[in-house]
């Protein structure tokens, strides 16, 4: 028997120890997320003009797609590995533990994407003026995205491939954080004030708190 | 096993009266609310003929709605009391308002056409609406990739309610963006905004609407318990020795 938050540390060192031990860790998402915004102009055309409209928008949907392509493995691994039955076992609540692995997903994945949003942004024609905005609401961002991620993948965590199903199920709960994310971007961009960043901390702390309380509950029937 | 399908048993029953009247109800409401509709009912001022769209499209709105509440019930239910009948249902009305939800998506497109001169718009009500007919397919999904059965059920009711969360949130978040869509006519301040001509045809086809839901609800709940029945005796015959 261990206090609660000997567990939570040595679950976010754990995850994130794996995180950058198999495969480059977040490297490969960042890879991800430069590769599909260096489409966005070979798409759309080099206008500088037309780029700076859409480019903190797209810098936005790619993060959040970058964000999807960690998710398949958060629980599928503990799952098969016998590791979920251990944390089940364990004293400490699996809300705080899911809390833990999803904070060490933000640390090796969310923070790395959006410190790249910066010059992914400044190279859409973004002003350099507003790339703090958008760096800081994707710290945000990532956070209302993992903590829906990690329900959808609680959910799918007994799928086979199910990182398309992933997606499917959590694209819906990725409209808010993107409406009022792109929208603070955007206005930071023009220059306009906008309390579209005080609502985007809004579904962020509304993600971190119920996400893991909806993933604690499917990994539960998971592991049944 | 009796006291597992007690509750089960006693749906049977209800339901063996309960589908064919529902069924009889639907194609009733349907032959008075259609021809109303879409041949009688007066054309609207503004809108010319095709106002009459709105009679298919205003109910599949409303229960593709009321129908993703009632299994957010039935998904409580499946956790709290972890009822199977709860289970069936939800699995039962997914369909069915995924359906409405396309219908409504579908009439909407062709009525914005002609009305607003434009097949589809980012508005708040129709993002909403398109939002609501992913969280269906979502849940469908889940469903169908699952494969136990008891925990498909589990996991797509938390789906389901934190779907019911999330529809809300996204209302109001698009509400962001300029409305084109209109605004309630029938429960508002005031009372009806829409002339009786026109209501009470609308309100035939909302009644139609749901008695075809409860009618083919119904007869899928009991399919599905039908299965289940099959397969639990197949077990027990496999079960005993010869």
């Amino acid at each position: 028997m261990t206090a609660p938050f000997a567990d939570v540390a040595a679950v976010f060192r754990r995850d994130l120890k794996l995180a950058w031990a198999a495969g480059g860790g977040a490297a490969t998402p960042v890879a991800f997320f430069l590769g599909a915004t260096t489409l966005v102009p070979l798409a759309v055309g080099a206008d500088p003009r037309q780029l700076a409209t859409i480019g903190p928008p797209l810098v936005w949907i790619t993060a959040a797609l970058a964000a999807l392509l960690v998710l398949e493995r958060l629980f599928q691994a503990d799952l098969e590995d016998g590791s979920l039955d251990q944390l089940l076992l364990a004293s400490t609540p699996l809300e705080l533990i899911v809390l833990a692995k999803g904070a060490a997903l933000w640390t090796a994945v969310g923070l790395p994407l959006a410190v790249a949003a910066a010059p992914i942004a400044i190279a859409l024609q973004a002003p350099v003026a507003a790339t703090p905005v958008i760096v800081a609401g994707l710290l945000l961002g990532m956070a209302a995205f993992i903590g829906f991620g990690v329900l959808g993948a609680a959910l799918a965590a007994g799928v086979r491939r199910g990182g398309v199903l992933i997606a499917i199920l959590v694209l819906p709960f990725f409209a808010p954080p993107i409406i009022f994310g792109a929208a603070s971007a955007a206005a930071a961009a023009s220059g306009t004030p906008s309390d579209a960043f005080l609502l985007l901390s809004g579904c962020a702390a509304a993600a971190v708190a119920l996400g893991p309380l909806g993933a604690a509950a499917a990994l539960r029937f998971q592991a049944e | 096993m009796l006291t597992r399908y007690a509750n089960p048993a006693r749906f049977m029953a209800l339901s063996s009266w309960a589908m064919p009247l529902a069924a009889v109800l639907a194609v009733a409401a349907f032959a008075i609310g259609l021809p109303w509709g879409l041949l009688y009912a007066p054309a609207d001022y503004q809108q010319g003929e095709s106002v009459r769209i709105l009679y298919v499209h205003v109910p599949a709105a409303w229960w593709a709605l009321g129908i993703y509440t009632a299994m957010t019930v039935a998904s409580v239910m499946s956790l709290v009391w972890r009822h199977l009948l709860a289970d069936v249902a939800a699995r039962a009305m997914a369909p069915v308002g995924a359906a409405y939800c396309g219908l409504c998506l579908v009439t909407g497109s062709l009525w914005g056409e002609p009305t607003w001169g434009t097949w589809w718009v980012w508005d708040a009500r129709l993002t909403s609406m398109l939002v609501l007919f992913l969280t269906y397919l979502g849940y469908l999904a889940l469903w169908a990739s699952v494969e136990d059965e008891t925990r498909a059920a589990r996991l797509a009711a938390i789906l389901c309610l934190a779907g019911f969360i999330n529809i809300p949130i996204v209302r109001f978040s698009v509400e962001w963006w300029s409305t084109l869509h209109q605004g309630p006519s029938l429960l508002r301040q005031g009372g009806s905004a829409i002339d009786p001509s026109m209501l009470t045809p609308l309100l035939i086809m909302a009644g139609a609407y749901a008695a075809a839901a409860a009618a083919i609800v119904m007869a899928l709940m009991r399919a599905e318990i039908y299965r289940r029945r099959a397969m639990a005796a197949a077990t027990r015959r496999a079960a005993q020795p010869a």
